[in-house]
């Protein structure tokens, strides 16, 4: 049962804390639960649908199946964290303002909350196909301890909701007019360690082979696999031995969300100059 | 004035970059060192594999058993799931010499040891 347990948890823990940030950005948001809730919820589904197909799509493109699609679903969440970003650098701070206008803030706010319920599938389904093969794995060779294994992993899930409730209220701590600029930068970084997170899948394909030289090793102070090294892993995409193109990819990516966020956000002093 | 082509130049030198990319990977690596490993009654075979340093090394890894393993390496930054009765393929490397150790997450107690000299 504790196997379980611990296997579930750690796969449940990442997607934890994105649902929990994701819940905080859009506290303000009416109808969020069913964007978010619907959201993982296809998650769940795809989760199940590729392990299902798992076989197939390891062997897929040489053996390299499983490494592209996970890159290419944390390309899509890099992508929509980036144009969610980007969407509330334009229409935050008109949406702070109007609280209380829920009406207005549903409208102007679906299109940004669609990217996010994406991020939040996506998140989802990554984790969970691991935690269905496994329990799948465990319930095929030994099924006499199917109910203990089964109350493991969902212990597992209620602390990775644990987890998700954490993340919320500590946001929701936050004072309202900086609680945006804040999610900001945790999204900023957030995508910045996802698409590092990519170069390393499209390493493994064979796809990104340049500048693939590990650039140091801090194991010995934080190791990816410590608590902390793996809150900062899924947070800000902390590795402790990135290659040289995982460096250049998460700078890249933090600055062309920077600059994204300037080039689109409203300078109501320069149109007053025209 | 509309900033909506910059997105559009952005999208396209991603693809270029991209392109080049994927074009300097394929050129590339026609001296992988390969290395198969197979798992058998929750065993790795052989448990201790040697590589050479310096070189794209390309790990089969073979599943014999009928349930998924997931083959896992802190060291080498590899999760790689194989199904029952099926195969995977492992790319890493270049590696600078000395032990990496792997093990299956499915399976703690299945442990092995990648030796790159």
């Amino acid at each position: 049962m504790l196997a379980a347990l611990i296997i579930v948890f750690r796969e449940v823990f990442e997607a934890g804390l994105i649902v929990g940030i994701v819940l905080a950005v859009t506290r303000s948001v009416a109808r969020r639960g069913w964007w978010v809730g619907g959201g993982v919820a296809a998650g769940v589904l795809g989760a199940c649908v590729v392990a299902v197909f798992a076989g197939a799509l390891s062997a897929a493109f040489a053996g390299a199946g499983q490494e592209l699609f996970n890159a290419a679903i944390l390309s899509i969440a890099v992508v929509m964290l980036t144009w969610h970003n980007v969407w509330m650098a334009r229409h935050g701070r008109d949406l702070a303002a109007e609280l209380r206008a829920v009406g207005e803030a549903v409208v102007s706010g679906s299109s940004s909350l669609a990217a996010l319920a994406v991020v939040v599938g996506v998140a989802v389904l990554r984790e969970g196909a691991e935690v269905v093969l496994f329990l799948y794995g465990i319930i095929a060779s030994e099924g006499s301890s199917g109910a203990s294994i089964f109350l493991g992993g969902v212990a597992g899930l209620v602390l990775g909701a644990l987890v998700c409730s954490l993340t919320y209220f500590g946001l929701l701590r936050i004072p309202g007019r900086y609680l945006f600029a804040v999610t900001s930068f945790l999204i900023a970084f957030l995508a910045a360690g996802m698409a590092a997170q990519a170069v390393l899948f499209l390493n493994q394909a064979n796809v990104v082979t340049a500048l693939d030289g590990v650039v140091w090793d801090s194991s010995w102070i934080l190791s990816d696999e410590s608590v902390i090294g793996r809150v900062l892993h899924t947070l800000a995409g902390y590795t402790d031995r990135p290659t040289a193109m995982q460096l250049v990819v998460y700078a890249a990516t933090l600055a062309a969300t920077f600059a994204l966020m300037k080039l689109f956000a409203p300078a109501p002093k320069a149109i007053a100059a025209h | 004035m509309k900033r909506v082509p910059v997105s559009v130049r952005l999208a396209v030198l991603g693809l270029c970059v991209a392109t080049a990319l994927v074009l300097t990977g394929a050129a590339a690596r026609a001296q992988d060192a390969s290395i198969d490993i197979t798992v058998q009654d929750k065993q790795f075979q052989p448990a201790e594999v040697k590589a050479p340093a310096d070189k794209r090394i390309v790990i089969r890894v073979i599943n014999r058993d009928a349930n998924p393993m997931e083959f896992e390496s802190h060291a080498l930054k590899v999760e790689k799931v194989v199904a029952g009765k099926g195969e995977g393929i492992v790319r890493v490397g270049p590696l600078k010499p000395g032990r990496y150790d792997f093990f299956d997450d499915f399976n703690k107690k299945n442990k092995g040891t990648l030796v790159v000299e």
